[in-house]
């Protein structure tokens, strides 16, 4: 446990990161540095795109899966790192 | 014979009293010979009366042979003896023998002697009527029969009629019966069957049988009805919602997971995926726009190349009425409705002058025109006089102030025209809108072209006014107000409640509000402002009703020169508008809701200054244009001298840099402390804060100046109208010396002034107002109004290199201002002096020249020996 907040810690200290949220795979969070209300929203939000983009993939190779997601907008960007269980979103 | 005889006599007297009347009945003619024949001459010649003659066939043609035997026979016996000779020498053989019977020519029997009468008589009155009367001449033909003309009818008439084609037949029975045979009577009802009458039925004879050819039918349409009836269920409304809440996951299962294996492995695994791309960010900027960049580029370019289209004339209002002879002072756009620009017209300065003595009632008014109507404003207001400046309320567009030339400060509310305004000619919607009583809004609407005219709200008292004609107006802005002794407070209420003005005698501060030594005065006026007044076009808002014509500044601010006694003259001034930030963190959302709602001034009171807080960063001092040319910066703060008493400071700096009148002083949009200012023949840019001087100043011009204005979207443009009409365009980034593009005559005579305004449709429109009233909007073409790329920055960087070539060339005077000085001194006596009037003209190659010329005459004075 040590290590995943050492991990989460140093991910966090980089320079431009607003915050990052673990979810798990149904998009409920599990841990966050940002409130709740906004982890709740970006959680199943996003947990809605992941899904969406990883079926699109799987669509096109079945063999092929989704890695790593990057949502660039006018204000900040979203980094996104799905998983089979869990995801990780970074803003 | 013997009723002949009688008749005789009786006859004679009977011809006796006819012969007077001669006119009907010749009396015996030449021609006619009256005669008697007796009974039995009468019955020889079968002359008979009544019997072969009669009245109606009194002609009987006698022969003539017969005649002579009779005469030869009977001699002197016979009847004719005495016209034997005429009967002889008639030519014919028959002679007339006409039996008078009304005894016309005396006797009973006339004969008729010439053929020519006998002609004449006997055949002009042919049977069947006896024409007696000799001589009448007209006779009535009866018309005669027409032989028939068969046109083909008697065919016809033939075939239709009926006839017979044979003769009836006609049959007899007939029952011989032996008479006397023994009879027997029975009877016999009628009605029975076996008796009946024998009657012969027809029959349909098989024999033949006639084809019906030709059958008569009729049709009728009947529509078919058909009712039916259908019932739908209707379902029973109800509101149904769901709400979720976000699952969230409890306390202990959240520590299970963090705890496991698994969620160590991912994040293991996706870290460096993670930082990967953060690095990736950190290299590169992620968030420059490839497109953006490149379309300044190609803006850019275009810069490069001279501006080849100018400003176009767009729209061209001119209202001949109000117009005539007058130029316009001042020009606004209204701030939040689109296309509606408010003008005033003043007299010319020459026609007042001329007839002051004659005072001519023409009376002064802000006209409101709207585009696209070029020609018929939108709103009128009716100003007391003519005024020379006004303004938009900036948190308020329905309020606005306005200046007169009589020193008075003028209020308008036109919240009840903002419909009007909005829309093209909502003339009608108005009506249906409002309440109130429909009488007066009918006689508005008859007319339809009739402007309608708003009078002003509240006019300040004439003793507290301007002596002279305002030629300044400003509100403070919403941020800030000030108290009676101008130290800058905290402005609760968060809307523009004062307003600045300025007059050639003095600079004065305005509140709106309800001033708080009037309280108990108005505590019985307050139930007159409570009431809701209908509001009729013509009747005046009571928005101000507090203020009218008991209005009063909150204080006055004068400008005493500062090395001689007098005063400066102001004509335009500038203020710092204040930004704070406490304001916006404090419930902006209900101030954004609260603007809507139209404030009641009059409920508003002016806070006591204790109250409030005092904002320290707000800068006090402000830049005043004068009369003369000058530019003074001072305070407003009123200072305490040593008996209590307020009074102005001495201003801080003056600075002589326009030759006349300081026609237009504005801050940069972009910078809040640059300020450009326009006067006489040249325009300078001055910094707030830098003390020495103006930073720039531009080259004087053959034309004078008459008014200017920054462009709103571009930090380094800006517009200055000429005397001539003209307007000059400068970029300061491009050329410093020059304009960078004249529009020669854009207006026929000297441009009044000069404003911009970027519409919400992003259209860029410049206003120009010249001295003979006319309002030109132009459109900015695009290479004015897009910005180049780093605009902003590079204006910066001129404004600073200005900054700093002022404080070089303000710390070479210095250097320079004691010696020479000592020399001014010295040549006092050999030359008339010098005026020694420092000129901000900060042009090194003058002054290079001038020690130059110094030490020439210090070189002369030595040889001349002092």
């Amino acid at each position: 446990m040590a290590e995943v907040e050492e991990t989460l810690k140093r991910i966090q200290g980089q320079k431009g990161v607003q915050g990052i949220i673990v979810a798990n795979s149904e998009g409920i969070p599990i841990k966050s540095t940002l409130d709740n209300s906004s982890t709740v929203q970006y959680a199943g939000l996003i947990h809605q795109l992941v899904m969406k983009a990883r079926s699109t993939i799987r669509d096109i190779d079945p063999q092929n899966d989704l890695t790593f997601m990057r949502v660039r907008s006018k204000k900040n960007e979203i980094m996104i790192a799905p998983d089979k269980d869990f995801f990780l979103i970074v803003i | 014979m013997a009723p002949k005889r009688q008749k005789s006599p009786s006859r004679k007297t009977v011809k006796e009293n006819l012969t007077p009347s001669p006119m009907e009945k010749p009396d015996h003619p030449d021609d006619i010979y009256p005669i008697v024949l007796t009974t039995a001459t009468q019955e020889l010649f079968e002359c008979c009366i009544d019997e072969d003659v009669t009245e109606q066939s009194p002609y009987k043609l006698l022969e003539k042979d017969d005649i002579i035997q009779d005469i030869k026979t009977r001699a002197a016996v016979s009847d004719f003896h005495p016209v034997k000779q005429f009967v002889l020498d008639y030519p014919e053989d028959e002679i007339l023998l006409v039996f008078d019977v009304d005894f016309t020519y005396g006797q009973s029997f006339y004969l008729v002697l010439t053929p020519e009468a006998k002609a004449r008589i006997y055949n002009v009155l042919q049977p069947p009527q006896p024409e007696i009367i000799v001589l009448e001449d007209d006779v009535s033909k009866t018309p005669e029969p027409k032989p028939w003309i068969s046109l083909g009818s008697e065919l016809e008439v033939d075939q239709e009629s009926v006839k017979e084609t044979r003769e009836k037949l006609c049959y007899k029975f007939d029952l011989k019966r032996r008479p006397g045979l023994p009879v027997c009577f029975s009877d016999r009802n009628s009605t029975e069957a076996e008796c009946r009458s024998v009657a012969c039925p027809s029959y349909q004879d098989s024999r033949f049988s006639i084809k019906q050819m030709q059958r008569d039918c009729g049709m009728q349409a009947v529509p078919k009805l058909q009712s039916s009836t259908a019932q739908t269920e209707r379902a029973v409304q109800r509101n149904v919602f769901t709400q979720y809440e976000p699952r969230e996951l409890r306390e202990k299962e959240k520590e299970n997971i963090l705890r496991s294996e698994k969620l160590k492995k991912f994040v293991n695994s996706v870290t460096p995926r993670v930082l990967h791309a953060l690095q990736q960010a950190h290299i590169m900027n992620v968030f420059t726009d490839d497109f953006k960049a490149l379309g300044i580029g190609a803006e850019a370019s275009d810069q490069l190349v001279m501006v080849s289209e100018g400003l176009k004339l767009q729209w061209t209002f001119t209202d001949e009425k109000r117009a005539m002879g007058k130029k316009i002072s001042s020009v606004s756009w209204h701030p939040t409705i689109h296309g509606l620009i408010a003008v005033t017209f003043t007299k010319k300065q020459e026609e007042q002058l001329d007839k002051s003595t004659v005072y001519i009632n023409s009376p002064a008014f802000i006209v409101f025109y709207g585009f696209p109507d070029q020609s018929n404003p939108r709103l009128l207001l009716e100003c007391p006089d003519d005024i020379f400046a006004f303004e938009f309320c900036p948190s308020n567009p329905n309020v606005i102030v306005g200046g007169c030339r009589n020193g008075k400060v003028v209020l308008w509310d036109i919240s009840f025209h903002i419909p009007h305004l909005q829309g093209t000619r909502p003339n009608s919607k108005k009506a249906s809108d409002s309440d109130s009583d429909t009488d007066t809004f009918d006689l508005g609407n008859k007319k339809e072209n009739k402007t309608p005219v708003m009078s002003y709200c509240a006019v300040s008292s004439i003793e507290s006014s301007h002596k002279s004609p305002v030629t300044d107006v400003q509100w403070l802005p919403k941020t800030f107000e000030v108290t009676r002794t101008g130290v800058p407070v905290q402005n609760i209420s968060n809307m523009s409640v004062q307003v600045v003005t300025c007059s050639p005698d003095c600079v004065m501060f305005w509140d709106l509000r309800v001033p708080k030594l009037q309280n108990q005065f108005l505590a019985d006026r307050e139930q007159d402002v409570d009431q809701k007044t209908m509001m009729t076009p013509y009747s005046i808002p009571t928005t101000f009703k507090h203020l009218d014509r008991t209005w009063k500044p909150l204080f006055r601010v004068s400008l005493p020169k500062i090395d001689t006694s007098g005063e400066y003259a102001p004509l335009k001034f500038s203020l710092e508008h204040y930004t704070c930030n406490s304001n916006t963190g404090r419930n902006t959302d209900n101030e954004n809701d609260g603007a809507e709602v139209l404030p009641e001034y009059s409920q508003l009171r002016i806070p006591s200054a204790k109250t409030l807080k005092t904002l320290d960063d707000v800068i006090t001092k402000f830049y005043v244009g004068t009369e003369e040319g000058e530019i003074v910066y001072t305070d407003w703060k009123l200072e305490e001298d040593e008996f209590g008493r307020k009074f102005s400071a001495k201003p801080l700096l003056c600075f002589r840099t326009h030759a006349w009148f300081v026609n237009t002083m504005q801050r940069s949009p972009f910078f809040k402390d640059i300020l450009l200012t326009t006067g006489g023949w040249n325009f300078a840019i001055w910094k707030e804060g830098v003390m020495g001087g103006p930073i720039f100043v531009g080259p004087s011009s053959e034309q004078e100046y008459s008014a200017a204005c920054w462009s709103l979207s571009r930090s380094a443009i800006f517009f200055i109208g000429r005397n001539d009409g003209s307007i000059e365009v400068w970029n300061l980034l491009l050329n410093t010396s020059e304009p960078t593009h004249v529009h020669e005559h854009v207006a026929s005579t000297r441009i009044t002034c000069i404003k911009p305004c970027i519409t919400a449709s992003k259209q860029h429109y410049l206003a120009v107002a010249d001295n003979l009233g006319v309002l030109r909007v132009f459109n900015v073409p695009k290479a004015l109004r897009s910005p180049v790329k780093n605009e902003d920055l590079n204006m910066q960087i001129f404004f600073d290199q200005e900054n700093d070539r002022l404080k070089d060339y303000l710390e070479w005077e210095e250097l320079w201002a004691k010696p020479r000085k000592e020399e001014g001194e010295s040549k006092k006596q050999v030359e008339p002096d010098k005026p020694v009037t420092f000129q901000v003209d900060s042009e090194e190659a003058d002054l290079k020249e001038y020690s130059d010329y110094l030490k020439l005459e210090e070189s002369i004075l030595e040889h001349t020996g002092l």
